[in-house]
């Protein structure tokens, strides 16, 4: 079992690498604050495969904390990159 | 048992593999913001919703249990309020 | 499979680490450093350090980001990314980091296998702390006096950023408020999740004496909890002169201090613990310092106070 179990958590980790590498790639702001999340559940998900996979229960509260705190991430994302916004109309105004 | 046990978690955590991939491709595939925001909640977290129940029959115990389920809740509000959080900043 | 998991998330991690020095925009080269952080722990995880994947998780997604964005958003005047450097100082610059790069791969790759641990009698002596997380043991026994001074360090942190304070802003608040516009969404946010985030933050703080966890991640967790409530209007930064806010600061290590010059008359020495009491001491001085850890860097993130309280 532990063996399908990373063998899942690597195809995870695929999944989030390609997503990031499209996000990130982009240099968009607006995509990038959706890297975040993307880990958020796809970390998530490795953490709990790897928490299972060697039976180490600990790991499941590092995906709680993942879980919990990786949205508020994206909301410092957002304010950054608003405020970044304002102050370049500040810039033109001037 | 244990072998019927085994089987169902090797099926959920399948078909989660399968939504990330999902929602990948979507993230690949899809035109703008918002459409792709679809794509990376909905699709991810089903995945990680699928994971989670397959990995329901490997744990300890029933709080073990609970604290997967609990994990993907999480998950499930803080891509909800995101998804706005994000839509909202670049319209 | 193990091992193909691991490469593939040193690849990942390796990869981002180039993008993030290639990209020139400060803020998307933030957010690449925030997503690396959340990768790092994976990486800690897969190294057995949940307790550095907790402290990482928690700091990266939580405390990094609001630091690093208020700092970009501050350089957005100065421009920092616009400056070219000449040649010769860019070749300079690279042979030398080429250089420390190399030192680093010579010192990993010269290590004496086994490396030098003394991670066995850390395990040997556990017992007399009576904790369970032998983490928590070096942090509040074996090495309490290192503990107690790094929380000191982010005290005097604090005071530093202060100190940055404009003369009309002194005894004022930090406008955090105003980084995020105000929003419905945010605040419903802002109201569902502190009530879970203050839970487990005590899960957290509570559990770290005998798991992984422990006061530092418990207290960022709830500075984290009490950034969004200020980020999304639905509470007030406090004023820096308040004197309840200012009693939370000290608290924890006040506790700590007090803690230690009474190990001089019960115990063996300063910062000493009678073995009887030794986990129940731990545990009281972990959670005090959880709520000094939470203020200190809510407080840290929030960033100097720039008007005076509106009436």
């Amino acid at each position: 079992m532990p063996e399908f179990l990373f063998g899942a958590a690597l195809f995870i980790l695929g999944t989030i690498a390609v997503g990031l590498v499209r996000i990130l790639y982009s240099r968009q702001a607006a995509d990038c604050m959706m890297a975040a999340q993307l880990i958020g559940t796809g970390g998530v998900a490795i953490l709990l495969l790897l928490a299972v996979a060697t039976d180490t229960p600990p790991i499941v509260d590092v995906a709680l904390m993942l879980a919990l705190l990786a949205a508020f991430a994206s909301v410092a994302f957002v304010g950054g990159l608003q405020g970044k916004a304002s102050a370049q109309a500040e810039d033109h105004r001037k | 048992m244990s072998s019927t046990m085994d089987a169902f978690t090797v099926l959920a955590i399948s078909c989660g593999a399968f939504f990330f991939v999902a929602g990948t491709i979507g993230l690949l595939r899809f035109p703008d913001v918002p459409t792709r925001l679809h794509a990376l909640t909905k699709a991810d977290n089903l995945g990680l919703g699928l994971v989670a129940l397959g990995l329901l029959p490997q744990v300890a115990g029933p709080l073990a249990a609970l604290k997967l389920i609990i994990v993907w809740l999480f998950a499930l509000i803080s891509g909800a309020i995101v998804t706005q959080l994000i839509v909202r900043a670049v319209r | 499979m193990a091992a193909a998991f691991d490469i593939g998330l040193i690849v990942l991690l390796v990869g981002i680490g180039a993008w993030m020095i290639v990209v020139r925009d400060v803020v998307v080269a933030t957010i690449i450093f925030v997503v690396f952080g959340l990768l790092m722990a994976i990486a800690w995880v897969r190294l057995s350090a949940v307790d550095v994947a907790l402290t990482e998780a928690a700091i990266g997604s939580g405390i990094t980001g609001t630091l690093l964005l208020g700092a970009a958003a501050r350089l957005k005047g100065a421009d920092a990314g616009g400056t070219r450097l000449s040649f010769p100082i860019t070749v300079v610059a690279a042979v030398l980091c080429a250089m420390i790069s190399a030192s680093l791969a010579a010192v990993a790759l010269l290590l004496t296998y086994p490396a030098p641990t003394l991670a066995p009698m850390a395990m040997q002596n556990l017992d007399q702390t009576g904790l369970g997380n032998p983490v928590a043991a070096v942090l509040f026994a074996y090495r309490a006096l290192d503990t107690l001074l790094e929380k000191v360090v982010l005290l005097l942190a604090l005071v530093g950023v202060w100190s940055l304070a404009p003369d009309r802003a002194w005894r004022g608040v930090p406008s955090l408020d105003t980084t995020v516009p105000p929003s419905d969404i945010l605040a419903f946010f802002a109201q569902i999740l502190p009530p879970f985030g203050i839970v487990f933050a005590i899960y957290m703080t509570w559990t770290g004496a005998s798991n992984p966890g422990g006061a530092f991640q418990g207290g960022t967790v709830l500075a984290v909890m009490w950034l969004l409530v200020m980020m999304a209007g639905v509470m007030r930064a406090p004023s820096i002169s308040n004197v309840w806010l200012r009693w939370l600061l000290v608290a924890g290590p006040a506790l700590f201090l007090i803690v230690g010059f009474t190990g001089v008359f019960i115990a063996d020495g300063f910062l000493a613990y009678p073995p009887a009491y030794a986990k129940a001491l731990i545990v009281a001085v972990e959670a005090a310092l959880a709520v000094s850890i939470a203020a200190t860097l809510g407080l840290l993130a929030a960033g100097p106070p720039e008007r005076m309280q509106q009436k």
